[in-house]
């Protein structure tokens, strides 16, 4: 064995610059995998230790609805809580400058937060509120709508003057406060806002603070589910801790998924360099079988230098990945719940390391398989036959790797059914590409074009001469392009989804929880301003009490009941009208429109989700507790509901005739011609109606755009080493066929080429390659996009001519530039120089 | 004396698409230890193809061949390596240099391939014998062609060989430097006390040897002695 070592080092010190270019295919790949595994597990880590800052407390008490004695028991029996609050989206008005913004008011007691901090501006602010009875507004709101410390802010009845500015609360989420950003007062006056109403949605939170040897999973466990009978809830900062840290898994894995194709990528590269690479070494095989080498011996030569550099490139990629993951709070910043303190960890090491040597010894292995068969004869001036072609061998080999990447998706995303798509849409993109590649090939040999210059001529003919790198170089780039415009695509078809709403005769103002007896106030107020009312929605609050005759409590208790947790808990806010609405089709059964008062059984449609998560079909019974009063239904139909539409859709219509009499709110919706219309609607709704709180969907669409160039900056951050990846291995590429372009060149040189047609040639041989492998890459995704659009978000999709016009170009350039870049040494130099070279 | 290689009935031939093509026709011979003997015939008459099999780097359609003591038939692959290794000593018409090794490593990989521990120290000594001393950590690209064959030639005694084959051992190389090749070449035979095999189309060099085996077209057409 010290021998193979011997000779892979001797072999491999000579042939170092090539085998340094087949390591940098792989180094950006797994930087990029370690980096996201690396961040995504400090960031676990860190929201764990921060947990109770995160939350404020140890561990809180919440419902949905004022808390009933029996919990009130239970929270005395814990000591009491230590702080209250009291939060729901409301509008406030802001007299200094006229304006009204939907804000998430929490009226909070006590000390809280009692584990990390509220950042305010002054910071004495924080404190002080409480004493000076004011507020404190969120700090963008402040900087949006230029107020200062003092100015007045009306939410209800109530006028405060602010305190400060807000930059940090624990609970608050920094997503959802981009669309209703936090306000905090004293709890007192929550109650003179006149806000807290039936129908409203009002969260009541108490915060506790636990004994220091505490077990918060051992009061989960025993607390839980009697508050939950009691419609209330335990959370402790373990618990939230623990699903905020998945929620963050989630977005990490798709992260992880766009690195891991970097890595795929790069192992292209390393199969179609190792192949020529091998390919080149056969004579010296041959000769080492001649002098006594052995097939083993031969083999592991090359494995170990492989190897070798596997191990190499997963250290170097191990390294920058750590390194990189430096910047990932800075680009994160925005959607954090903590502050990152960025730790390494050894599995992770560990792994990055072995996915380098892995990964490379696979994709390496089919080449490398033909030092196996090697005729010794190839020494001797002999013809051999040593084509290497068992299918048996290619077919285990390409297992191995399938098998190898499957489970490796399989770690990053611990989901089969997700692994197995990703795996399958990498095989089939990757498929289709090569496909691409091969037809196009054929098309140039079954139609060449005999009456081209010579120069083109030349240059097709070079696309297809023996040892061409056509397949990799349009593997490279294609993958490459398909990732950078599917990523625009893919924010195109959200955007454009989103656009779709606002731009269709559909409202753009959603006016929520109008008392019963505002609702025509309403109406008028919005017809006085010329605006149309184009729906009137009321809404009954009501909660499932029995499904099948089973009550509600029976079910959670039964351990063999998969109905799913949410449809026993959570309050609906239900409908009720005689028709279907856009959104919606219907499934199965008949919708039933209106039924005369008093007539049973109540016949009501459901969505497809409730149906599903209920286990309840058509003809089953679901009774319904509305506020108090039990209702019985029967399901008689199951609706489709498009939830993506940004409009009011609901789990469950009643028909007319039942709900009429029963405590409810309506909703309101009209269409605003433009800002200035529907900010005068919401000064004066806000002056007249302080309960209503009003939704401008224009507004919210900015969010939603802002969000979405967030997010897309760091999957282009991610998609980037793609890129880079797809470069490094076009660099690879170029260089492997250096020598058959130098000989080439040299001897039309020779013949009395002139260097501008030798660069000409090179150039065209680029441009054909670049911009095949561009638009390959551009149409596929453009295809994959349309199906996205069609199939999962059921909407008509107008590509951005975007990629096309820019990203088309620049990628056909930048193969150009590095084709060329990479072979002026050989048009420079006289050819009886680079013939010595050689 | 005894015979060190025995050739009987060999046949060879190639496919080429539907097409046999027959390069050797019941070819039968012997050499005996420490002879010298040489293969020739025009380009084409099966001279390589003859030497590769006489070597073990292919397998015979029909015969059997015999090789120190020992049938070929008998070993796969990796055995006639072995034996190869052994017993067996190349010198190549291009010379078949590692071109990653260097000059001093080239000739050590045959020692190294039997674990000889000398084996830096005795191709030194070797490459100092064909005149190299001072060209040990040079690469076969940084040499001229007759350096490149003496460094060749030095590989191929490194292992001690029982016998040596040598295909066109002066066909890379000008009339004065394939002289000089060539005496070197009989010089290490004499001293090592090696059988040699060479295949050649240069009848001068085959008339150096003892015996001359001329082939036509894959058939042996005579045998002759020589005055040697």
């Amino acid at each position: 064995m010290g021998w193979i070592f011997k000779m892979a080092w001797r072999d491999g010190r000579a042939s170092i610059k090539k085998l340094l270019l087949f390591m940098a295919s792989i180094v950006l790949g797994i930087a990029a995998v370690v980096s996201i595994q690396s961040f995504g597990d400090t960031l676990k880590k860190n929201i764990a230790l921060q947990s109770k800052s995160l939350m404020g407390a140890d561990y809180k008490i919440d419902s949905d609805s004022p808390v009933n004695e029996e919990v009130v028991k239970i929270m005395d029996s814990l000591g009491g809580p230590r702080a209250k609050e009291i939060s729901f989206a409301s509008m406030a008005a802001f007299s200094a400058t006229d304006a009204t913004k939907l804000m998430q008011v929490r009226g909070i007691s006590g000390g809280f937060p009692f584990y990390g901090e509220m950042d305010t501006e002054p910071v004495s602010a924080a404190t002080s509120f409480q004493q000076t009875n004011s507020a404190l507004v969120d700090a963008t709101v402040m900087l949006q709508l230029n107020l200062k410390p003092g100015d007045s802010i009306k939410v209800g009845n109530v006028t405060l003057p602010i305190a400060g500015s807000l930059k940090s609360l624990p609970g608050s989420n920094a997503i959802f406060s981009s669309v209703a950003p936090p306000v905090v007062i004293p709890y007192l006056f929550i109650e003179q806002s006149g806000l807290v109403q039936t129908g409203s949605r009002i969260d009541y939170e108490y915060y506790f603070v636990a004994a220091p040897n505490q077990d918060m999973e051992q009061l989960d466990n025993a607390l839980d589910p009697v508050l939950d009978k009691n419609e209330a809830d335990l959370d402790t900062h373990v618990s939230t801790s623990r699903r905020l840290g998945r929620r963050y898994e989630n977005f990490g894995r798709f992260l992880n998924l766009v690195a891991f194709v970097a890595l795929l990528l790069g192992c292209v590269g390393i199969a179609s360099a190792i192949h020529i690479y091998i390919k080149e070494k056969l004579r010296s095989v041959a000769v080492l079988k001649c002098i006594g080498a052995s097939r083993r011996q031969t083999f592991l030569i090359y494995l170990v230098q492989i190897a070798g550099m596997g191990l190499i490139g997963g250290i170097i990629g191990t390294a920058a990945g750590l390194l990189l993951q430096q910047l990932f709070p800075i680009l994160l910043q925005d959607f954090l719940p903590v502050d990152v303190q960025v730790a390494l960890a050894p599995q992770i090491i560990i792994a990055g390391v072995l996915l380098g040597l892995i990964m490379s010894v696979l994709f390496a292995m089919y080449p490398l398989m033909s030092t196996l068969y090697v005729s010794p004869l190839q020494a001797l001036r002999v013809q051999a036959k040593t084509n290497f072609r068992s299918k048996r061998a290619a077919f285990f080999v390409g297992l191995a790797i399938v098998v190898f990447v499957l489970l490796f998706s399989f770690w990053l995303l611990e989901n089969w059914k997700y692994a197995l798509s990703f795996v399958g849409g990498v095989l089939v993109t990757f498929a289709l590409l090569a496909g691409i590649a091969a037809l196009f090939i054929k098309l140039i040999k079954k139609y060449f074009p005999t009456s081209w210059n010579f120069e083109a001529r030349q240059s097709l003919l070079n696309l297809f001469r023996p040892q061409n790198q056509t397949l990799t170089l349009i593997l490279a780039i294609g993958v490459g392009s398909f990732l950078i415009s599917t990523l625009y695509f893919t924010k195109d078809l959200l955007l454009a989804q989103a656009n779709l709403e606002s731009n269709r005769n559909s409202p753009n103002i959603i006016m929520l929880d109008i008392q019963r007896e505002q609702v025509d106030s309403v109406a008028h107020t919005v017809q006085d301003q010329g605006l149309p009312v184009l729906s009137n929605i009321p809404i009954v609050s009501m909660r499932v009490q029995e499904i099948n005759g089973k009550n509600a409590n029976q079910i959670k208790q039964d351990t063999s009941s998969r109905v799913n947790g949410w449809i026993l808990s959570h309050e609906f806010r239900v409908t009720y009208r005689d028709s279907l609405i856009a959104s919606e089709s219907l499934e199965r059964g008949s919708l039933t429109p209106q039924i005369a008062n008093g007539e049973r059984p109540v016949t009501i449609s459901v969505s497809t989700n409730f149906a599903e998560d209920a286990h309840v079909q058509l003809g089953d019974t679901v009774t319904f507790n509305v506020q108090g009063v039990l209702l019985p239904t029967v399901i008689g139909s199951v609706r489709m509901v498009d939830w993506s539409r940004l409009q009011l859709n609901f789990s469950i219509v009643f028909p007319k005739g039942v709900l009429e009499d029963a405590p409810q709110f309506g909703v309101l919706t009209t269409k605003a011609p433009d800002e200035n219309a529907s900010a005068k609607l919401q000064q004066k709704l806000v002056r007249l109606f302080p309960n209503v709180s009003i939704l401008d969907l224009r507004q919210l669409l900015t969010v939603v755009e802002d969000i979405l160039n967030k997010i897309t900056l760091i999957i282009n951050f991610m998609a980037f080493f793609s890129i880079l990846t797809g470069i490094i291995v076009l660099l690879g590429a170029v260089r492997t066929s250096k020598y058959q372009r130098i000989k080439e060149s040299v001897l039309l040189r020779t013949l009395g080429a002139r260097s501008k047609q030798i660069v000409k040639i090179l150039a065209l041989e680029y441009f054909y390659l670049g911009a095949l492998g561009a638009i390959s890459g551009i149409v596929l995704s453009l295809i994959s996009s349309q199906l996205l659009a069609w199939i999962v978000f059921d909407t008509p999709f107008f590509p951005s001519i975007w990629p096309f016009l820019v990203l088309f170009p620049v990628i056909t350039l930048l193969v150009m530039a590095i084709g060329l870049g990479s072979s002026i040494g050989v048009i420079k130099s006289p050819p009886l120089q680079v013939l010595r070279k050689q | 004396m005894a015979k060190i290689l025995n050739v009987e009935h060999l046949e060879k031939g190639y496919t080429n698409g539907t097409k046999k093509l027959t390069v050797l026709h019941d070819i039968s011979f012997s050499i005996e230890e420490r002879e010298t003997f040489s293969i020739v015939g025009p380009s084409g008459s099966g001279k390589t193809t003859l030497l590769g099999l006489c070597a073990g780097l292919d397998h015979p359609d029909n015969g059997m061949i015999s090789l120190c003591g020992t049938s070929m038939s008998s070993l796969d692959e990796d055995g006639r390596a072995r034996l190869r290794n052994d017993k067996v000593g190349f010198v190549f018409q291009d010379f078949q240099l590692l071109p990653t090794l260097t000059a001093l490593e080239n000739v050590a990989v045959p020692l190294e391939l039997q674990g000889d521990k000398k084996a830096s120290q005795i191709s030194k000594e070797l490459l100092a014998k064909v005149g190299l001393g001072d060209r040990f950590h040079h690469y076969p690209s940084q040499l001229s062609g007759g350096e490149q064959q003496r460094v060749a030639l030095a590989r191929a005694f490194s292992n001690r060989p029982a016998i040596l084959f040598a295909d066109e051992p002066t066909g890379n190389l000008d009339s004065e430097t394939g002289e000089k090749v060539i005496e070197l070449l009989f010089e290490l035979n004499k001293d090592h006390g090696t059988t040699l095999v060479i295949v050649t189309h240069d009848n001068e060099l085959a008339a150096l040897t003892q015996r001359i085996l001329k082939l036509k077209g894959g058939k042996i057409v005579a045998t002759e002695n020589t005055p040697v």
